[in-house]
């Protein structure tokens, strides 16, 4: 096995879906989602003056996107990385530091609470080598597969 | 000067611009074989309604000089105003064409009473924009002293209407409202606290109950303007009767038709205003359908003036909208969208409400699905850019508001895709 696709495991498929801050387009999500069957492990929204990212982390993200788009939603797969979060205080820091060093630039980040503990999820603008270097300083990262 | 004294004039002088533009000007020699028409089909005035009309488009095709009548080496201005589409609307003038346009304006000042001892404050747009220059020179010929102020800064407009006894004031009868807000809000009453006592308001539709409330308000008299920049720019004025906007008769021929036939209408008709300016020499215009809707009175008016009226504009027969004094038509909006790849091009809104005295002028556009990112960064980024484009292009700020694809109306035939809510 390569460590390309060693790297790969690790990398979570996010939903991402555009949507104007509009009443009704949050249940409208929900809605459509729970019509599918899909369950919704991990959810934020970025918002600007008139319109927003939702960022959804969901067990069927096939479905998911194929459904949100029937609908009449803009949406696309982004890549992002799944931290488990160790329950001591500077967790946060250490996980900005090694990519900081290693020159990876995190976009954004958000927590959500995993079955196993809180998971932190990043997206960055070099998925690959981040997972190798954070797996490289001990990290425990969340498998695609298991995806939580 | 009677009316028949002045019916008299008007013909001289449009029999002479018909046989010079036909002589000289080619476009207009062959829109006249097309029609059929010699100069010397034109006996009388009466005769006019025979001669084919010119269009906001002919300058568009005729961009930028290919309709002028004089040389470069006469010229001594341009001034630029926004076309229908991409490319705007070039209008050059002689030294005798800037000499008739303010001769027309100081006229017109006269009549409002405003002349020597008066200050006045010129807050249209001086540039491209014919407001500001041309009430500058204007106020300037009637012996007024002129602060050129132009368009924003309003809390230090305010200070100078105090500080240096501005007597009248030249701008938009919106931007009158917001000067007069802010005045409120610094503490100063235009009414009490400066010695403001009339206004020259146009360059937007604006009612009479407007002007009452601006009278009432301010304790001033509000006049109406009249003027665009195709006829060399704002150049008619009520008079101190308010009881209609008199266009001096040496200077245009007015008619007021039915957008539809073509065919003039009597007086008191509500339609659409055709003029002829009579004595331009760079770029003359005749039958020049102007594209707002007013009525005609020829009846002499009560200030005794014979030249004729045309009464408060109420509309527009194209979809023209105008956005604090500028010129917008959608037709612009949707050309520029066209040029910008990350969003839909055909599918767009235009939204105008007016948030407390100003106008203000949303755009919602449909971002196109390879460029949705799910980083919100990347979003304004190309929010920011529509925004930049838009404001280029029709010298407006825009707002400018994202949709997902397919989220905007569409529209079987007629699109209508401004919604104007603005209350006048
Ligand atoms: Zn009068």
């Amino acid at each position: 096995m390569t460590e390309n696709s060693d790297s790969c495991k690790y990398v979570i498929r996010q939903i991402s879906v555009f949507s104007e801050n509009k009443p009704g387009r949050l249940s409208a999500i929900a809605k459509g989602l729970e019509e599918a069957d899909v369950n919704i492990y991990a959810f934020s929204i970025a918002e600007s003056k008139g319109f927003g990212v939702v960022r959804l982390i969901v067990d069927k993200s096939t479905a998911a996107l194929k459904k949100l788009a029937d609908i009449g939603f803009m949406v696309s797969y982004t890549d992002v990385i799944g931290i488990k979060m160790e329950d001591r205080p500077g967790g946060l820091y250490e996980t900005a530091s090694i990519l900081g060093d290693a020159g990876i630039n995190i976009e954004y980040a958000y927590a959500y609470s995993g079955r196993n503990g809180a998971v932190l999820i990043i997206r960055v603008d070099d998925v690959t080598s981040a997972v190798k270097k954070l797996l490289a300083a001990g990290k425990e990262l969340i498998k695609a597969e298991e995806c939580l | 000067m009677p009316v028949d004294e002045l019916r008299k004039l008007q013909y001289k002088l449009m029999k002479t611009l018909v046989y010079r533009l036909y002589s000289f000007s080619p476009f207009y020699h062959d829109r006249m074989k097309d029609a059929g028409v010699h100069p010397d089909d034109i006996r009388s005035l009466a005769d006019v309604k025979k001669l084919p009309f010119m269009y906001k488009k002919d300058l568009r095709d005729n961009y930028p000089n290919k309709m002028f009548t004089a040389s470069t080496d006469e010229l001594v201005r341009y001034h630029v105003s926004s076309g229908t589409t991409g490319k705007p609307t070039v209008v050059g003038y002689t030294q005798k064409d800037l000499d008739v346009w303010t001769e027309s304006l100081a006229r017109s000042l006269t009549s409002c009473g405003i002349g020597r001892g008066d200050v006045m404050q010129v807050s249209y747009g001086y540039g491209l924009f014919t407001g500001g220059l041309g009430l500058h020179y204007g106020a300037e010929k009637v012996g007024a002293t002129v602060v050129p102020a132009s368009v924003g800064s309003t809390e230090k407009q305010i200070t100078l209407i105090q500080d240096l006894n501005v007597t009248a004031i030249a701008c938009t009868p919106s931007y009158l409202n917001h000067i007069s807000d802010v005045a409120e809000k610094m503490g100063v009453s235009i009414k009490n606290d400066t010695s403001l006592r009339v206004a020259v308001l146009g360059a937007e539709p604006w009612t009479a109950g407007m002007r009452d409330r601006i009278q009432e308000r301010l304790g001033i008299r509000a006049h109406n303007i009249f003027g665009t920049s195709e006829i060399s720019g704002p150049m008619f004025t009520d008079c101190a009767e308010q009881k209609g906007i008199h266009i001096w008769g040496d200077i245009a021929y007015t008619e007021v038709i039915d957008s539809e036939t073509g065919e003039n209408l009597p007086d008191g008709e509500s339609g659409e205003l055709v003029v002829t300016v009579l004595q331009k020499e760079a770029m003359p215009m005749i039958r020049y359908r102007v594209g707002d809707i007013t009525s005609l009175d020829t009846s002499v008016c009560p200030c005794g003036c014979t030249h004729p009226r045309i009464s408060r504009l109420t509309g527009r027969v194209d979809d023209m909208l105008i956005i604090r004094g500028i010129n917008v038509f959608p037709s612009q909006v949707e050309h520029c969208l066209m040029q910008i790849p990350e969003i839909s091009g055909q599918n767009y809104m235009i939204i105008v409400t007016r948030d407390g005295s100003l106008d203000s002028m949303r755009v919602q556009v449909e971002l196109r699905k390879e460029f949705f990112s799910d980083k919100i960064d990347d979003l304004l980024e190309i929010r920011k850019k529509v925004a930049y484009e838009l404001k280029n292009a029709l010298n407006v700020s825009v707002d400018v508001e994202l949709t997902a694809p397919d989220s905007l109306p569409r529209f079987e035939g007629k699109a209508k895709r401004v919604i104007d809510r603005r209350v006048l």
